[in-house]
C-alpha cells in the first residue's frame, strides 16, 4: 500500500471518529462515574476508565473533535494571512517584500510553542488562545512558502502574456499564481496539521490549551501522569490517538507532494 | 566572507532588539499588573498603587523598556517580585539543569541522526534505510511529552532503572547524571527523527552528482568517497536544521521539565506566569529565543564558510 491512501485511511478514521462524537458515544465524554473509576477495559467500558470513572473510549473520540477544530482553524489562520502576505510580498516587491520577509525569518527563530506560551499566559488558558497562537505561529510558514513559490511562477512566459494583454497584478495573481502553486501549499498545509495536532496536545498537557470540561488528548495525558503507578494504562491511548493522527496527516502529506509532483516521483 | 559576517551580525543584533521589544509588549500591554496579584483581590487601590509606585510599574512604557534593557546589557536582569529577590542568580541555578538538559539532547539527537542517516542514505531502497525510514515516521508522529511518560512508565515505574523525576543538584554528579538521562532521551529521540531524514535526503542528494563519479573514477573505495565528498556536500542543508531544531529543542525542554519535574528554566516560566512575575518571565523568553536567534546566526556563517555560494544570499 503506498503512503498516499495509508495516510488517507488515518486521516479519514480521524475524521470519522470526530464525526461520530458529535452524534454518539459510549458515555457522555466528561460523564464523571466515580465508584467505577480505574475499570479495566470491558463490554462497558472498552478502554477501561480514568481517574473519575470517565469513560476513555468516548473522551478518546470526542478528542479527536477537538484536535481536528484546532488543525483545522490554526491551519486556516496561517494559510489565510500567511499566502495573503506571501502574494503580497511576490507582487508588490521592493521594501513590502524585504519586510514580509525580515518578518518572517523573525517569527522563525522564534520557537512556536514558546510564542504559544507567552500568548495564552498573557491572555490567560484556553482553547482559543491556544488555536490563535498556533495559527499566528503558521503565518510565516506560508509567506515564506508563497512568496518563493509565487516569485517562480511570475517569472513565466504566461504571466508576462497576461500582463500583455492588460491583466492587472490582483487579477494576475488570484487567475494565474494562487492555482500554480496550490500543490506545495496543500501539501504544507497538511504538515502544518499535523504539527498544530502536536502543538495543541502539549499546550493542553501544560494545562495552557483546552480546560475542563473540554476533553483533550494532551489533557488527559496529563491526567495520566499522575495515575502512571495506580494505572498505567491511562498513559496509552491518548498518546496512540495523537500519534496515529499525526502519522495519518504526515504519510497523506508525504504521499501528496509525490502525487502532485512527478519530477519527485520518477526521482525516487 | 567577513563582510557576510558583519551584515549577518548586524541582522543579528537588530532582531534581538525586535524581540524583546516584542517580548515586552505582549508581556507589559497586559490589563492588571504585578502588584495587584501580589496584593490580591482585597486590597484597596491606594495600596496597589504605592506599591506599583515602588516598584516602578508607574513609569511610562518606553522607561521601562529601557531600564529593562540597558539593565540587563549590564547582567542586571531585575528583581523578582514574587521571590523577592535579583533574577539573574534565579535564572542562573536554573540554567544548571536546562543547559546539560539540552546539550545532552541535541548529542543524542546528532549521534543517532548522524548514524541512522548515513546507513539509510549508503543502502538506498534496502531492508534497513526502510526501516530507519519507518521509524523516523514513527518520531515524528510521537509527542515528545508522551514518550517521556513512556520512558518513566517503563524504566521508573517499571524496571526501577531511573529516577521517574525531580532532580537531585549537582552535588552528586553521577545522581544528577542519572536522573537527566530519560528527560534527555525523551527530548533527543524525537529530534533525532527530524535530523535523520534530513541527513538521509541530503546524502542521497549528494551520493548521485557527478563529483561521486569522479571520486569513484580516481579509485576512492565507496566508504571513504561517502566520507571525504558527499558528506562534506550534505552539511549545509543539516546544519542548517540542525540549528533551526535547536530552538524546537528549547522549547521541547521546556515542555521535558515539567513531564519529569526538574527545577530548570521551564518550570521557572511555569511559575512566574502564574505568579504574574512578569519580568521573570520576559528574562526567561529572551534566554530561551536569545540563543536561537544567536545559533541561527551561526549556522548561516558557518554554512557560508563551508559552501561559498550562499554568501551572496
Amino acid at each position: 500500500m503506498n503512503t498516499l491512501r495509508l495516510g488517507a485511511i488515518c486521516v479519514g478514521v480521524l475524521i470519522l471518529a470526530a464525526l461520530l462524537s458529535l452524534m454518539w458515544t459510549p458515555y457522555p465524554p466528561a460523564a464523571i462515574d466515580v465508584p467505577h473509576r480505574f475499570a479495566l477495559p470491558s463490554a462497558a467500558h472498552w478502554l477501561g476508565s480514568d481517574s473519575l470513572g470517565r469513560d476513555v473510549a468516548s473522551e478518546i473520540l470526542a478528542g479527536a473533535r477537538v484536535s481536528l477544530l484546532v488543525g483545522v482553524i490554526a491551519v486556516g489562520i496561517g494559510v489565510g494571512f500567511g499566502v495573503a502576505l506571501g502574494l503580497l510580498a511576490a507582487s508588490v516587491k521592493g521594501w513590502l517584500e524585504d519586510a514580509v520577509m525580515k518578518a518572517s525569518d523573525f517569527a522563525f527563530a522564534f520557537p512556536a510553542l514558546l510564542l504559544a506560551i507567552l500568548l495564552t499566559s498573557t491572555y490567560g488558558p484556553g482553547i482559543v488562545n491556544a488555536i490563535i497562537a498556533i495559527g499566528v505561529a503558521n503565518v510565516p510558514v506560508f509567506a515564506k512558502l508563497t512568496r518563493a513559490a509565487g516569485n517562480s511562477v511570475l517569472e513565466r512566459e504566461y504571466v508576462l502574456a497576461a500582463r500583455a494583454a492588460g491583466r492587472g497584478p490582483t487579477a494576475i495573481a488570484f487567475e494565474h499564481v494562487l492555482p500554480n502553486i496550490a500543490a506545495p501549499l496543500i501539501v504544507q498545509a497538511t504538515i502544518q496539521f499535523a504539527i498544530a495536532i502536536l502543538a495543541e496536545a502539549a499546550l493542553s498537557y501544560l494545562g495552557l490549551g483546552a480546560q475542563p470540561p473540554m476533553v483533550s488528548w494532551g489533557r488527559m495525558l496529563a491526567d495520566a501522569q499522575t495515575w502512571l503507578y495506580t494505572a498505567p494504562r491511562l498513559a496509552v491511548f491518548p498518546g496512540l490517538a495523537i500519534a496515529f493522527s499525526v502519522l495519518g496527516l504526515n504519510l497523506l502529506g508525504d504521499g501528496l507532494r509525490d502525487a502532485l509532483d512527478p519530477k519527485l516521483r520518477a526521482r525516487r | 566572507m567577513l563582510s557576510y559576517a558583519a551584515r549577518r551580525l548586524t541582522i543579528l543584533v537588530a532582531t534581538l532588539g525586535f524581540a524583546s521589544l516584542i517580548v515586552f509588549a505582549a508581556l507589559e500591554v497586559l490589563p492588571g499588573n504585578a502588584a495587584e496579584t501580589m496584593l490580591g483581590a482585597s486590597a484597596t487601590p491606594e495600596t496597589v498603587a504605592a506599591l506599583a509606585h515602588k516598584l516602578g510599574l508607574d513609569q511610562p512604557f518606553g522607561a521601562r523598556y529601557l531600564s529593562w534593557i540597558g539593565g540587563a546589557l549590564h547582567g542586571d536582569l531585575g528583581q523578582s517580585y514574587a521571590y523577592n529577590s535579583p533574577i539573574a542568580p534565579l535564572i542562573g541555578a536554573k540554567l544548571a539543569v536546562t543547559l546539560p538538559l539540552t546539550a545532552f539532547a541535541m548529542l543524542i539527537a546528532a549521534g543517532v541522526a548522524l548514524t541512522a542517516g548515513v546507513y539509510a542514505a549508503d543502502r538506498r531502497g534496502k531492508s534497513g534505510d526502510l526501516a530507519i525510514m519507518g521509524f523516523s515516521q514513527l518520531g515524528l508522529a510521537i509527542p515528545n511529552f508522551w514518550f517521556g511518560i513512556l520512558l518513566v512508565l517503563t524504566f521508573a515505574v517499571r524496571w526501577r532503572l531511573f529516577p521517574s523525576g525531580g532532580f537531585p543538584g549537582w552535588g552528586d554528579p553521577l545522581a544528577a547524571l542519572k536522573a537527566l538521562v530519560l528527560p534527555a532521551l525523551a527530548l533527543g529521540l524525537v529530534q533525532a527523527a527530524i535530523l535523520t531524514r534530513v541527513t538521509r535526503s541530503a546524502l542521497v542528494e549528494a551520493l548521485g552528482e557527478d563529483f561521486m563519479r569522479t571520486a569513484r573514477a580516481k579509485g576512492l573505495t565507496r566508504r571513504r568517497a561517502l566520507w571525504r565528498h558527499a558528506l562534506p556536500n550534505a552539511a549545509p542543508p543539516i546544519l542548517t536544521i540542525a540549528g533551526l531544531q535547536f530552538s524546537s529543542l528549547i522549547a521541547g525542554a521546556v515542555v521535558i521539565e515539567n513531564v519529569f519535574v526538574l527545577p530548570g528554566l521551564g518550570r521557572l516560566i511555569f511559575q512566574s506566569i502564574s505568579n504574574r512575575d512578569v519580568l521573570v518571565v520576559e528574562d526567561c523568553v529572551m534566554l530561551l529565543a536569545g540563543p536561537v536567534i544567536l545559533v541561527n546566526t551561526g549556522v548561516d556563517i558557518v554554512a557560508a564558510a563551508i559552501d561559498p555560494r550562499l554568501r551572496a544570499a
